[in-house]
């Protein structure tokens, strides 16, 4: 059941962004023009630039700056027509909206990031497929990282005049280990590193942030909903 | 009787008493031989402020089932808070809210509770048949196309089932409203103002319905600024003014025959 209308939450918010594509185009052209912009910066054809050891740093600086956009809207779109109270009134847990939610939201970023990086791998000349494994297996917990803080910081600020800016300002802050940690694995994989050694130490940080803030965010979610 | 004004009838006037005590209960809708019954709704010593602001001071009443109140005051007196509360959307700052004896926000309460804000709580991008679905599926209602179907037919929407809401004209989307919050059959409904800004389509649709779950027992709380649809609709008032419930009772022939009696009898003018 809990599942069940979790899935439901999540297929709800994938069918409306489909028939509108508002966060998906705006985050997903965001994301791009980030790579692009940052493609004149470096000049990745110049032998003097190192592209793989800042091409970490590149993505989840693209990733997590569009992805404050398409969150933003993950809990904003419930205010039309005051759909967030019939939600809250129905007979399901703010946990299981929160997953919904989540799932429907790492859907997107996924899908969006995926994309991006195969215009990074042609824009910046980089091979991405040679340890594309841990490179996706990196990219899901970083992502479910990113996921799990800007759905629950979108449902803190979806009643503040000013979400659009309060959502990053603490959402960020709370990414730092995380981030980290996601830029430093992506930046060796690219580099040909495979994932064993000290960088499995970073693999491990990350899925401790994932599993600890998750069980956090369901706990407090019931609170940061109702009050 | 006082020359000065209109006599007050000896239906309960309810008493608020000191920050942090539990108010007299006043019980609405008791009905005779209904002392066994377990109340539908049960308010006890409600206070919500906001920041230093009292909007609810210390509310208790009882309402029984089968009872349809009417919430009565003016613009900023706590119908709404009070609602919110009732619904489990807000939290009281102290006391506590029961319906049929569990607390609001269990799951298996809400399932029980119909609600009807402000808004018309529909998803513009989904159809009318796509919006019933998601919450009869968050609701678990058995049958559900069938269900679904039975509503559209009721609210007079069948023809477009299909059609996205975002393209329904502002009264296809209040009969939709109202055919969501019936959707599952609840045992309580909690309805905000519901027949603002309807049309008369609307209005009679929405009053069918709520006869119909009056015939069956269901207990129905209305806060309303429509005296005259109110007052035919209730079986019971309450007045609510300044965050203090000022009158509770029976609807009686007089409040019918004139609607602004209660205002003017309880109203702090």
């Amino acid at each position: 059941m809990y599942l069940r209308q979790a899935w439901t939450i999540a297929a709800k918010d994938l069918r409306a962004e489909w028939r509108t594509r508002e966060a998906v185009n705006a985050s997903l052209a965001f994301m791009l023009v980030i790579l692009v912009l940052f493609s004149f910066a470096f000049d990745p054809g110049s032998s003097d630039v190192n592209i793989q050891a800042i091409s970490g740093g590149l993505l989840w600086l693209a990733y997590s700056f569009a992805a404050a956009l398409a969150l933003n809207r993950s809990f904003a779109r419930e205010l039309q027509n005051d759909c967030l109270d019939a939600l809250l009134a129905s007979p399901i847990s703010a946990s299981a909206l929160f997953f919904g939610k989540a799932f429907a939201n790492f859907a997107l970023l996924m899908a969006m990031e995926i994309i991006s990086l195969g215009v990074f791998s042609v824009l910046y000349n980089v091979k991405v497929l040679t340890q594309i494994w841990g490179l996706l297996l990196v990219i899901l917990l970083g992502t479910w990282a990113i996921t799990v803080m800007g759905t629950m910081f979108s449902a803190l600020t979806v009643n503040l005049r000013l979400r659009e800016l309060m959502l990053p300002v603490m959402m960020y802050p709370s990414l730092i280990v995380p981030l980290t940690a996601a830029i430093t694995l992506t930046s060796d994989l690219l580099n040909g590193i495979p994932l064993r050694g000290e960088n499995l130490l970073w693999v491990k940080v990350l899925v401790a942030f994932d599993v600890i803030f998750t069980s956090l965010v369901v706990i407090l979610i019931d609170t940061v909903l109702v009050g | 009787m006082s020359g000065t004004g209109p006599e007050r009838p000896s239906s309960s006037p309810a008493t608020a008493g000191s920050p942090g005590a539990i108010g007299s209960v006043v019980p609405i809708g008791f009905r005779e031989n209904s002392a066994d019954l377990e109340s539908a709704l049960e308010v006890k010593g409600v206070w919500k402020y906001y920041g230093d602001f009292p909007a609810l001071r210390d509310i208790a009443f009882n309402v029984m089932p089968g009872s349809t109140v009417a919430l009565l005051g003016r613009n900023g007196a706590g119908k709404t808070t009070l609602l919110r509360i009732l619904a489990g959307l807000s939290k009281p700052s102290r006391g506590s809210v029961t319906i049929h004896g569990s607390n609001v926000r269990e799951e298996s309460t809400r399932r029980r509770i119909g609600v009807l804000g402000h808004g018309i709580s529909l998803y513009d991008e989904l159809s009318a048949f796509e919006n019933l679905r998601l919450f009869a599926k968050l609701y678990g209602v058995a049958n559900a196309p069938q269900r679904i179907d039975e509503m559209l037919s009721r609210t007079d929407l069948t023809r477009v089932r299909d059609g996205l809401v975002r393209e329904f004209s502002r009264g296809m989307r209040q009969r939709l409203a109202v055919a969501r919050v019936f959707l599952h059959d609840p045992q309580v409904l909690l309805l905000d103002e519901p027949f603002t800004s309807l049309d008369d389509r609307a209005i009679a649709v929405l009053q069918a319905l709520l006869n119909d779950m009056h015939v069956r027992g269901r207990t129905i709380v209305m806060s309303t600024h429509q005296l005259r649809e109110a007052m035919e609709t209730a079986t019971h008032v309450a007045m609510i003014q300044r965050g203090q419930i000022v009158h509770a009772g029976e609807r009686t022939q007089v409040m019918l025959d004139d609607t602004g009696w209660l205002y003017r009898t309880y109203g702090d003018n």
